[in-house]
């Protein structure tokens, strides 16, 4: 009967290993959200985001790089990382996590901001570009 | 206790509401919890991501209009690094004392968690009050939201995010209040879980605010 049990609740349902469901089968309810947090994995992201913070600021702060494209790129760069870091030791995301649906949700809001953040900068470029008055008013009719 | 009733596939939908007249209590109670909170996380994750969605437009505006500057003062004319690096200390040092509360949390120690969350606040309260000092201060120099469309994108976009942490305080202190008085209880666990996530993914929020705002700013 603990074997069904743990069939049902541990790997089908939220993937979770049956090793831990094994141990203290009523106690499901501790492992989903951010039931995986360990001091070790709070230290790891905490000591990763002040290097990747402390980071750009330097760059930007000291002037370390000449040009100033190249800072944005590299401090943008900066950032991405910065933010898996958080989504991962601090948010405790992975694959597997509400049986996937967290992630599904995730890809679906990046889509949606890649698209929201993007098109509103090009479309936005574009028109600033095509409202210049930039014509020569004498060769219009 | 038997598996086949378990496996019934109407059982969890009689469960809510028969329960009186079922002759499982013990097994139903169970069951009851266990669908409660394994809805509730991946529910407010989704509540963050369409946070999420607010942002991206604010930070779609900013870039936008983060240029315009009406003749009035630029990024680099305002900005101060310096005070921007000890806010974004403050949250990071705010995100891991959330996680050792967590932890406390987990281990069923109440004064400790308490202390973590009291620690968070003061953190959270440390950022506000550097924000707010940095608003002051802005206005105090002419720089107001009405004086230029880069100003008015600035401070919606950095008030939006200081308001969340406003009101990330406020529930803050209310799970306090209710951890006080009834302990570190299912629902109480549940909620500070989903604080949690609030919190952190504030967190994140301001990394694309350092970047793209303040550091961004003094390149330009």
């Amino acid at each position: 009967m603990s074997a069904e049990l743990n069939s049902l609740h541990g790997a089908n349902v939220h993937g979770h290993g049956a090793q831990a469901h094994g141990a203290h089968g009523h106690a499901h309810e501790d492992d989903h959200g951010a039931g995986h947090a360990s001091f070790g994995g709070y230290m790891k992201g905490f000591i990763l985001s002040v290097i990747l913070t402390a980071i750009p600021f330097w760059l930007v702060m000291g002037g370390v790089i000449e040009d100033a494209q190249t800072t944005a790129i590299v401090i943008m760069a900066f950032a991405a990382v910065q933010i898996v870091v958080h989504m991962v030791y601090f948010l405790h995301m992975n694959l597997s996590s509400e049986g996937g649906w967290n992630m599904l949700s995730l890809t679906f809001t990046v889509i949606i901001v890649a698209i929201t953040l993007a098109g509103s900068m090009w479309v936005m470029y574009h028109l600033n570009t095509n409202m210049m008055p930039v014509h020569d008013m004498r060769q219009l009719p | 206790m038997t598996a086949t009733v378990h496996g019934a596939p109407s059982a969890s939908g009689r469960l809510a509401s028969g329960r009186a007249a079922s002759a499982r209590p013990f097994y139903l109670e169970e069951e009851h919890a266990h669908a409660e909170g394994s809805s509730t996380y991946l529910g407010f994750w989704i509540y963050l991501m369409s946070d999420c969605l607010i942002f991206a437009a604010l930070f779609a505006v900013y870039a936008v209009l983060g240029g315009n500057y009406a003749a009035g003062p630029a990024p680099a004319d305002l900005f101060d690094l310096e005070l921007v690096a000890l806010n974004t200390t403050m949250l990071l040092l705010s995100s891991i004392t959330y996680g050792f509360a967590m932890i406390s949390m987990e281990k069923r120690k109440v004064a400790e968690t308490q202390m973590w969350l009291g620690i968070t606040g003061l953190f959270g309260l440390a950022f506000l009050a550097i924000e707010l000092y940095e608003f002051a201060h802005l206005i105090h120099i002419g720089a107001t939201p009405q004086r230029s469309a880069f100003l008015s994108a600035f401070f919606t976009l950095v008030g939006t995010h200081g308001l969340h942490v406003t009101f990330g305080i406020i529930w803050l202190v209310t799970l306090m209040v209710q951890v006080s008085k009834r302990g570190l209880v299912p629902a109480n666990r549940r909620r500070l879980m989903c604080l949690s996530m609030f919190w952190h993914f504030l967190d994140v929020v301001w990394i694309g605010v350092f970047t793209f705002v303040y550091l961004m700013g003094m390149l330009r």
